[in-house]
């Protein structure tokens, strides 16, 4: 019963904040509501007993990511506050293509029916992760160390200021 | 001999094709290869008569032309005594006037031409005679005419000359109309062209009972045949042709206006005799005789008053020709015959002999003319032999013939004697009137220098004058008239010799002779008194009694309004309809423009503006902008998604 | 009743189509960005759920939800450096005033 009145609240904060997000007029606002929305997720992620990756969540996408954003928004002058047009032409193409998906992804994901597994996740997560990243997965683990780098590398070259 | 008679009328027929080819790359321009032509037919016709001289049979030869149905047509050629008289005649003068030509036209710009024309008449005369079939007669017949045409009208760019060839060609077409109908009458009720097969038949009375139109049928088919012979002949009713025919060159005058085209018509009548002589009561016969000698003399009344040179000579001859007919009308074909062979003879001679002195003169009215006996000898003595021959002196050539026939005549009806008397006593008045006008007394022209022709002309002159004296003692009574023996009509006997009418028909004509003297020489009585005294007469025969006139308002007028009628039609009636169709055709035209330029065109412009159109706003899926095509890709997806789902 | 799959695939589903909308018609680069990353974070939902109720055995879910946000980084930080770039030579972070594309 609580598990879901707490989902509900927290899929309400999400969804809520989501709306902001894509429809604000004032770019600052739009992404300063990303932070809820990251943030739900992040409960969702709790409710689902995945707590190494809420607190990734937390610390990347509502930490540094957000952050990012709102630098870059900065720097390009887009939240000087005037009142700019934020929509292009394309609105009700786009409320149509969004809508009809949803429909068709609701319709096709809640009809299906899943193979629901009998046995329950591991106590403890965290460290199942982390042993699963250094035996099984460390291939993934070390490639994706390697995409770091090099994105690292190309942000800031792509960034830098010609010479 | 006489199976090489089909070469007679090729032989010239070669020249003419050979001269229209050359021309006047030609020895002589073509004067030496006609003359070629008919002397060497001359020599063949020779050859034949010497002999048929010899009691040889009529000869036939035959060539199958094609079947009527069940009945085969045969063309082809008959030599007989009458064919071998013809021969001669149209060979033996047709070459001296050949020679004569040479001098004659010497110096025409179309000399080669008229040596062609000439050469084809010769070959279409030659085809009439030795014609065994009324086909071949009538082809000759035309072939003459059209010769007659284009000889006639020679001088083209003379007005005069263009009319009287067509008049020659369309009156004597009128005469040819009556005879193919006669023709046609014949096959119809026989189903033969050849004579001998005609001849058979009439004999045998096949034609005997029929009539047509309530007139014996071959009285009916005779006298439609004369009718041809009426207009080749320049008998009355159609003798108006022969005088303007004057307009020719005199050669062919001589030759074809005298000698041998006009007496086809009397060639005609001998030929088909049988006919005539087998229509009930003779009346066919009748008819000839009649005409002939009315025609006889009415065309001496009209000759005594011409002063142009060559037409008295024209209207002599269609007196004479008059006389001929009526020479066979009365039974007398051999007379008729003979007289056709001797004048041949001495009018060609006369006609030459006057073509020597028009060019000698440059004018052809005797009244211009005089004292030309001393300066022209040979053209006066010859001329004169003619003259004397023609008048029917004894011993010449026409007195034999003339009198033949006037004693033939005497045994059958007064009247026709009578003609023929007044006719032989005008016909040495007017002749001696134009001797004693051209070669007599002094000069009328003292300007004109005139002098004798050149040798080549005066030769034939006296070679056809050496004829005119011999020729007729080949019918004189006390050499036993060897003419007589040669042809002769079975069934017709002649009259036997009188010493009487012989006498008689002497005295008219120097009777005649003395009255020319009378009045032009002499002048007892001179010719204006002789004109005051007979007044209207004289009018009328200075107007040729009007027949001209007669024609022109009777016939050639209406003929011309027709012409007229038919030509308004053609233009407004016709035409019309031929233009309202090229207008519909034209406005058919222009409504196709219209539809091609705006339905078709328009069809295929609005295609192109089309494609033009969905360009232009497909331009616009083009913005370059990364979120449009997003959107279509997201829009993609779904649609694919939903194509999955509701499969 | 219980808090099932089909509850949080809803919600991805709804937070999904949210950010194409986002993606779709947003004027500012950087906006679009945050469509996007609406988008991953959907994708993430997605994972995780399955993890627990469908595969729970062997974490893979999570370990690729991981995997994911850490490319989320990278792309953002990219993608980022790009706009300012963009920003710096063209004047504007616009995009529908961006139509170089159309030669």
């Amino acid at each position: 019963m609580g598990e879901l009145a707490a989902f509900i609240i927290l899929s309400a904060i999400t969804l809520a904040s989501a709306v902001v997000v894509v429809t604000s007029g004032n770019i600052v606002r739009s992404a300063l509501s990303l932070v809820p929305t990251f943030l739900g997720v992040t409960g969702l992620y709790i409710l689902l007993q995945a707590e190494f990756v809420a607190g990734i969540q937390v610390l990347i996408y509502a930490g540094a990511i957000t952050v990012l954003i709102l630098f870059v928004i900065m720097l390009t002058e887009g939240g000087t506050g005037l009142r700019v047009r934020q929509t292009n032409e394309q609105v009700p193409l786009s409320i149509l293509a969004a809508a009809v998906l949803a429909v068709l992804l609701v319709g096709v994901l809640a009809q299906a029916p899943w193979p629901r597994a009998a046995e329950l996740l591991p106590q403890y997560t965290a460290s199942g992760i982390g042993e699963a990243l250094l035996t099984n997965l460390v291939l993934v683990f070390e490639v994706t160390s390697l995409v770091l780098l090099v994105a690292l590398m190309g942000a800031i070259i792509v960034a830098r200021r010609e010479r | 001999m006489v199976e090489l008679a089909w070469l007679i009328p090729l032989l010239p027929l070669a020249a003419c094709a050979l001269i229209m080819a050359f021309g006047r790359r030609l020895p002589g321009h073509g004067a030496y290869l006609a003359v070629a032509g008919i002397a060497l037919a001359a020599v063949l016709s020779i050859g034949i008569f010497f002999q048929m001289l010899g009691h040889a049979e009529p000869y036939e030869a035959n060539v199958r032309w094609m079947l009527l149905g069940q009945v085969p047509l045969d063309l082809g050629i008959r030599v007989d005594a009458l064919t071998t008289v013809m021969l001669l005649v149209v060979t033996v003068v047709g070459s001296m006037i050949f020679i004569y030509s040479i001098g004659y036209m010497h110096g025409d710009p179309r000399y080669p031409r008229f040596f062609a024309y000439l050469s084809l008449f010769a070959a279409s005369m030659l085809l009439l005679v030795l014609a065994n079939n009324l086909l071949f007669l009538y082809a000759g017949w035309e072939l003459v005419g059209l010769c007659s045409y284009l000889l006639i009208g020679f001088y083209f760019e003379k007005p005069s000359a263009a009319r009287a060839s067509m008049k020659a060609f369309i009156t004597t077409r009128v005469g040819d109309f009556f005879m193919f109908l006669g023709i046609l009458l014949l096959f119809l009720h026989l189903g033969t062209f050849r004579f001998e097969d005609i001849f058979a038949k009439v004999r045998e009375g096949a034609l005997g009972p029929l009539t047509i139109g309530g007139l014996p049928l071959l009285t009916v088919a005779a006298v439609l045949l004369f009718g041809g012979a009426v207009g080749k002949s320049a008998q009355v009713p159609l003798h108006t042709w022969l005088p303007d025919a004057m307009e020719g060159p005199t050669p062919v005058s001589a030759l074809i206006h005298a000698a041998t085209m006009v007496a086809a018509g009397v060639y005609m009548v001998a030929r088909m005799f049988t006919l005539f002589f087998a229509s009930p009561g003779r009346e066919a016969l009748e008819v000839v005789a009649w005409i002939g000698g009315i025609t006889a003399l009415m065309a001496a009344t009209i000759g005594v008053v011409q002063d142009d040179i060559k037409r008295v000579l024209a209207y002599s001859t269609i007196s004479q020709l008059g006389l001929m007919m009526l020479g066979l009308g009365v039974g007398g074909y051999t007379a008729g015959m003979f007289h056709l062979m001797t004048h041949a003879f001495f009018k060609a001679l006369l006609f030459l002999g006057a073509g020597s002195v028009i060019h000698a003169m440059h004018t052809n009215s005797i009244k211009e003319m005089g004292g030309l006996a001393k300066v022209m000898p040979s053209t006066y003595w010859t001329f004169l032999i003619g003259t004397l021959a023609l008048a029917g002196v004894f011993p010449f050539a026409g007195f034999w013939s003339k009198d033949e026939i006037l004693l033939e005549t005497l045994h059958h009806n007064s009247t026709l004697f009578a003609l023929g008397a007044l006719t032989s006593f005008l016909t040495a008045f007017y002749m001696f009137r134009v001797i004693l006008y051209t070669f007599m007394g002094t000069t009328r022209s003292p300007r004109a220098h005139p002098h004798e022709s050149p040798r080549v002309m005066t030769g034939p002159l006296w070679v056809l004058a050496g004829f005119s004296v011999v020729v007729g003692l080949v019918g004189a009574p006390f050499l036993g008239n060897p003419f007589q023996g040669f042809l002769h009509f079975e069934g017709v006997k002649a009259v036997p010799f009188s010493l009487g009418l012989a006498a008689a028909s002497l005295g008219i004509a120097g009777l005649g002779i003395v009255a020319a003297y009378a009045v032009y020489y002499w002048k007892f009585v001179p010719s204006s008194a002789l004109r005051r005294a007979v007044g209207p007469l004289y009018t009328l025969v200075v107007n040729k009694y009007y027949v001209d006139e007669l024609y022109a308002v009777a016939i050639v007028r209406p003929t011309l309004w027709v012409a007229g009628a038919l030509r308004s039609f053609d233009i407004y009636v016709i035409d019309l309809l031929v233009n309202l169709i090229g207008l519909g055709g034209l406005g058919l035209a222009r409504l196709y423009r219209v539809v091609d330029i705006y339905v078709v065109d328009g069809a295929v412009n609005m295609i192109g503006v089309a494609v033009g159109l969905f360009g232009q706003t497909l331009r616009y899926v083009q913005t370059g902008r990364a979120q449009n095509y997003l959107l279509v890709i997201a829009l993609g997806v779904i649609v694919i998604l939903a194509a999955g789902l509701f499969r | 009743m219980q808090v099932g799959l089909t509850h949080f695939l809803v919600v991805s589903a709804l937070l999904f189509c949210l950010g194409l909308y986002a993606m779709l018609s947003r004027r500012n680069a950087v906006a679009i960005l945050m469509g996007i990353e609406l988008m991953l974070n959907a994708a993430n939902i997605n994972l995780v759920a399955f993890n627990k109720y469908v595969a729970p055995a062997a974490l893979n879910g999570q370990v690729f939800a991981l995997v994911v946000i850490t490319l989320a980084a990278c792309e953002a930080g990219v993608g980022l450096a790009l706009v300012m770039a963009a920003y710096r030579n063209l004047e504007t972070v616009h995009v529908d005033e961006i139509n170089v594309m159309k030669w």
